[in-house]
């Protein structure tokens, strides 16, 4: 379609803030090597040193902001927008719907997708910024676990970006239209079915229908969230299993009822297959989360004890 | 026989009815108030449990001998039959109307039991619901047949014999089957009345075992079963036989009667076949049949306040009293804007003399057409409305002149000059799209400006009227289509006989491989451009109202190169292929403009058969996007699932959502979620008693604050976009809450007789600064609105 394609994360704006990360990192890089003092690497006691702990700290409160913007999308100014509305003032109450956005087709400039790529690309630049920051000096003190932890926040975001790129597709693949809940309740009707069917047959029949009825899971502890399977897995044993029982003495009736029930359960292994991999994309997306978000508030905490504690070099 | 015979007799006991028989009591006139159903006002006493009745419009004064304001539905029933009471009405409850015949002085009036009454005036008030159909056999009224269902989960172990195979029907015994044996029984072979939903449940449910169904079973009777636990025993004829079911009730679901036929019966015309129609009446509400009122939604009147007020009038106006109506006051506040205008007879008069479209009406028709229109006196130079607004109210001119100015889709304008006696606004109003035009005063005017909503009522119900907006819009709608320089004379012969033609969802205009028969203005609605390609359809455009298909074939002189199906209703004007390449060879500039009109056709149709947009296309038209202007779409190749966008929703409607994220249906990665598309032609606008449903300026299709909780427009939107919800005291967090992740204290909650549900849905934040915030909080930057005119039209 002409238009459906929107930018995407990286591409936003015409990769508005790579190039702003980009300049800072080279910028830094350049000055840093034209700066080396004699006898050692500049470290954060130089001015330069000040500045990119300056600068570094800038950035990551601005990054650290992102959560709050996330939560609040009318509380946190929308600065293009405002330029824009104060521009026209008088003339139009509300920019956003004019001629010229109706004709490009798409509406609301994405506001949050802006702190996002901002997000993503600055975090980056902090790798170069506060690596110099650190002159590489590096020990055992509260100035190293900050960056420690800096550098632990910006890799767990790495992932983060990988899986935000390729996770979502992947998900719809597998759903198409239906919800987790559809699909649950698709797997109950299929156990009450193949309960009823398996009635009629033998004891060994309905041991395995009972099993893959009760005892089959999707989902579970975290572990088992991210790997998607589920460990002797009672409905695909009893697919596995259930056209060997039974050998040559059943009926033909019985025979026919066998194969329903056969139907039933690969039916069922389907369902949950794809129920379980629901939860494991969903795990692989968000799960990078419980390590950014606590890290990057650890990092907070740590930035600030090495804050307060260069004050006692002076 | 013995016969009764009153002054005036009042069929139905809802609010008009009522209201008149209790202004007839006070006055000690002879009356009696017939009510089919066993209680008073069936289609209140029918609202949910609790539900609150609003008094719309607010503005509008009471006059009534009973009162009458918002509260409960217990609480206003209890009123009026304790009022009823008071004044002594002559009441007969379970006394349905058959036939009413004789004349003014001496009406018969036949009851269903046969009884007959006389009168010498008839009021009718039954308003529009109709009688609820019966099983019409023996045992239909015994304790235990019901012909309403309130709360499925009411019953519990019973054996319940569910009649119907309607929705309805289908839906009681889907709910009843949780807790009960049912038995659902069909008259027809198939279950072909109810929705695809509807019978893919019942279905499951009958392989369940859930539900009994019998199919092709007429009901003979109910019986009283003497002894057992069973109380009924439910006879039937079913294909192989009689069967007796004893159960513990039976529900029959047989749908309602609406009353137009049995009201032409009494002699009442109806000016045409529209279901929306409402008889002619005189200002005296006195129909054709002289002595037989009209009161109420039957008048075309749906609101409870305005009912009783005419119940009011109506009895003075038999009594020969001229009362001033009620709306006088607010009649007389509407002209007081024009200095020659000092009574409302006599705006009332300059209406007539100066519009010629509204010639045709009668002065109650006028009267109610100016309750819901304003007067305008604009002076020179002021600006009426832009080209691009979304406006769609139509305005007639009484005094002075009006340019309007249009753009033509390439880049043309052209300006017209409008005066007195003619009218605008019409072509927003019927295609439902932005302004083609700006309209500004070039003198001192006076315009009536009339909303959407009356008009359509007006065209609906005066076929008059709609002739002579025809007549001229049609040469409006091709100009603007076609070539706004194009000569009067021209236009002439193109329009002469040109036809206007409507379509269905699906139906073709036409076939690919046709001759060509002429050019299609699409005056409202959208179409599909496909073709077939090794044996598939390939759709490979959308295009909306505003634009004209059929141009390739009477360029080229071929036979029809694509079909060109309805995307959603559509009128079209057809101008005869002759005439126009008449036209065109006479005409260059027009010439130039459909020829490349015609290469960018073709260029775009090359470069869709060579993408993969056909299927999207399809997929988006199913989902009704081909009657949208405004559409959320979310590209789920990007979508984190976060449902940011619907917690940013509730976060600025007072904690409701207006979206569902996850419902809706998927295609390609592309993902409609359930929301508002803001329709050209809103499904949820058509039914609104208080005219709550608007359309701003902008494009937004908002429900205003004297929504009265109906649920209409819910039941009307087939996208299932609008929700009741209860109106909560929604707080915001505040910065630092959120920066500490703690939530607001949690505001008290209001007792549960004020809950006031109303209806609630997108109005694509139109007082929110900057715009949509379902978009602005994605992300990822997968949520889109796009409008399909621009997102599907013709690659550029």
């Amino acid at each position: 379609m002409n238009n459906m394609q929107g930018s995407s994360l990286l591409k936003y704006k015409n990769y508005r803030y790579l190039k702003v990360s980009a300049g800072m990192m080279v910028l830094s890089i350049v000055v840093y090597l034209f700066n080396e003092p004699v006898g050692g690497h500049p470290f954060g006691g130089t001015w330069l040193g000040y500045t990119l702990g300056v600068v570094s700290t800038l950035i990551l409160l601005g990054l650290m902001w992102y959560g709050v913007a996330k939560r609040s999308i009318t509380g946190t100014p929308d600065w293009s927008m405002i330029a824009e509305h104060e521009g026209m003032a008088g003339s139009h109450q509300r920019p956003a719907h004019g001629k010229s956005s109706v004709n490009k087709g798409l509406r609301g400039s994405g506001m949050l997708q802006e702190w996002l790529s901002g997000h993503i690309y600055l975090g980056i630049s902090l790798l170069v910024l506060a690596t110099l920051h650190t002159g590489f000096h590096l020990g055992w003190n509260v100035h190293t676990l900050a960056y420690v932890l800096m550098m632990l926040v910006i890799f767990s975001g790495f992932y983060g970006l990988n899986a935000y790129l390729n996770y979502p597709r992947l998900i719809t693949l597998n759903m198409g239209e239906d919800t987790l809940d559809d699909l649950l309740l698709k797997i109950a009707e299929l156990d009450e079915l193949a309960t009823a069917r398996a009635l009629d047959l033998s004891d060994e029949v309905n041991v395995l229908v009972m099993e893959s009825c009760q005892e089959t899971r999707v989902g579970g502890n975290l572990l088992q969230q991210l790997s998607g399977t589920q460990r002797d897995c009672p409905t695909r044993f009893a697919v596995q299993h259930l056209m060997t029982l039974g050998g040559h003495y059943i009926r033909d009736d019985q025979r026919k009822m066998l194969r329903d029930l056969y139907s039933l359960l690969l039916r069922k292994e389907k369902l949950v297959l794809r129920a379980r991999t629901e939860i494991m994309l969903k795990a692989r997306l968000e799960c990078w989360l419980y390590l950014h978000a606590p890290l990057g508030i650890a990092l907070f905490s740590a930035l600030a004890a090495h804050i307060i504690s260069i004050f006692f070099y002076w | 026989m013995m016969t009764d015979q009153f002054k005036i007799v009042i069929v139905g006991s809802g609010p008009g009815g009522m209201s008149a028989a209790a202004r007839a009591a006070e006055l000690g006139l002879s009356h009696l108030l017939l009510e089919a159903a066993p209680h008073l006002a069936s289609t209140i006493h029918h609202f949910q449990k609790g539900k609150t009745v609003m008094a719309e419009p607010a503005v509008l004064p009471l006059r009534s001998a009973i009162s009458f304001g918002p509260g409960s539905r217990e609480a206003i029933l209890d009123t009026w039959r304790d009022e009823l009471a008071e004044y002594s009405v002559n009441l007969r409850l379970n006394a349905a109307v058959a036939a009413i015949a004789g004349h003014a002085g001496d009406f018969q009036i036949t009851l269903l039991t046969g009884e007959c009454i006389r009168a010498e005036f008839v009021v009718l008030a039954i308003g529009i619901q109709g009688n609820i159909r019966k099983l019409a056999v023996p045992g239909e009224d015994l304790p235990g047949v019901q012909y309403q269902l309130d709360d499925p989960d009411e019953f519990n172990n019973e054996t319940i014999v569910v009649v119907g195979g309607g929705d309805a029907g289908v839906e009681n015994a889907l709910a009843l089957s949780r807790q009960n044996r049912v038995i659902l029984v069909n008259r027809q072979d198939e279950f072909s009345n109810c929705k695809e939903a509807n019978y893919e449940q019942l279905m499951t449910a009958v392989s369940r075992g859930k539900i009994e169904i019998r199919v092709n079973t007429l009901t003979e009777r109910v019986e009283a079963y003497s002894g057992g636990t069973f109380k009924l025993s439910y006879m039937a004829q079913t294909p192989e036989g009689h069967e007796q079911i004893d159960c513990h009730r039976v529900i029959a679901r047989l749908g309602a009667k609406p009353p137009r036929q049995l009201v032409e019966s009494f002699g009442v015309h109806f000016p045409n076949s529209d279901s929306g129609a409402v008889p002619q009446l005189s200002e005296q509400y006195e129909s054709n049949v002289p002595g037989l009122y009209i009161v109420g939604a039957l008048a075309g009147y749906p609101l409870i306040k305005q009912a009783m007020n005419q119940g009011y009038e109506v009895i003075e106006y038999i009594q020969g009293n001229p009362v001033e109506p009620a709306d006088e006051l607010l009649l007389r506040m509407k002209f007081a804007c024009v200095p020659d205008i000092h009574s409302v007879t006599e705006g009332i008069a300059l209406l007539r003399a100066n519009q010629p479209l509204l010639a045709p009406l009668t002065t109650l028709q006028l009267r109610e057409f100016m309750l819901e229109s304003t007067v305008q006196v604009p002076k020179r130079g002021e600006l009426i409305f832009n080209r691009n607004d979304y406006s769609n109210s139509f305005f007639s001119i009484l005094e002075g002149r009006i340019a309007i100015q249009t753009e033509a889709p390439d880049g043309e304008a052209a300006v017209f000059s409008l005066g007195k006696g003619e009218f605008f606004g019409e072509m927003g109003l019927l295609s439902g799209r932005r302004r083609s035009g700006s309209a500004t005063a070039s003198e001192d005017c006076i315009l009536v400006e009339t909303s959407r909503r009356s008009m359509l009522k007006l065209l609906y119900s005066a076929s008059g009227v709609q002739r002579k907006l025809d007549e001229v819009s049609l040469k409006r709608v091709v100009r603007s289509c076609l070539d706004t320089m194009l000569p009067e004379s021209e236009l002439e012969y193109l329009v002469h006989d040109a036809q206007s033609r409507r379509y269905a969802v699906g139906d073709e205009l036409f076939h690919e491989g046709d001759q060509a028969d002429g050019l299609y203005m699409i005056r409202r609605g959208s179409v599909t451009v496909s073709r077939q390609v090794a044996g598939k359809e390939i759709v490979l455009a959308y295009i909306s109202a505003g634009n004209y298909v059929g141009e390739m074939a009477l360029v080229s002189n071929m036979p029809r190169s694509a079909t060109v199906r309805a995307a959603s209703p559509t009128e079209v004007i057809m101008l005869e292929a002759l005439r126009v390449t008449e036209v065109l060879s006479r005409n260059t500039s027009m010439r130039r403009k459909v020829d490349s009109r015609f290469l960018e056709h073709v260029r775009s149709d090359e470069y869709s058969l060579s993408s993969e947009s056909s299927g999207l296309i399809n997929f988006l038209m199913e989902e009704g996007v081909g009657e949208a202007t405004d559409v959320l779409l979310i590209d789920y190749a990007r979508c984190i699932r976060c449902n940011n966008c619907e917690t940013a929703c509730a976060d600025v409607h007072d904690g409701t959502s207006r979206l569902d994220r996850e419902a809706g249906a998927t295609y390609a990665q592309i993902h409609v979620p359930t929301s508002c598309r803001h329709c050209e032609h809103p499904h949820c606008m058509k039914d609104c008693p208080p005219d709550a449903i608007h359309r701003s300026v902008n494009g937004e299709v908002f429900i205003s604050d004297n929504c009265i909780g109906c649920g209409n427009c819910q039941d009307n939107c087939p996208y299932g976009v609008i929700q009741m919800a209860v109106k909560q005291d929604y707080q915001k967090r505040t910065i630092w809450q959120i920066i500490l992740g703690t939530q607001p204290a949690k505001a008290t909650q209001v007792t549960s007789g004020e809950l006031l549900k109303k209806a609630v849905k997108c109005d694509m934040c139109k007082d929110i600064l900057g715009g949509p915030v379902c978009v602005r909080a994605c992300p990822t930057g997968a949520a889109l609105r796009v409008s399909p005119e621009a997102f599907l039209g013709y690659v550029k």
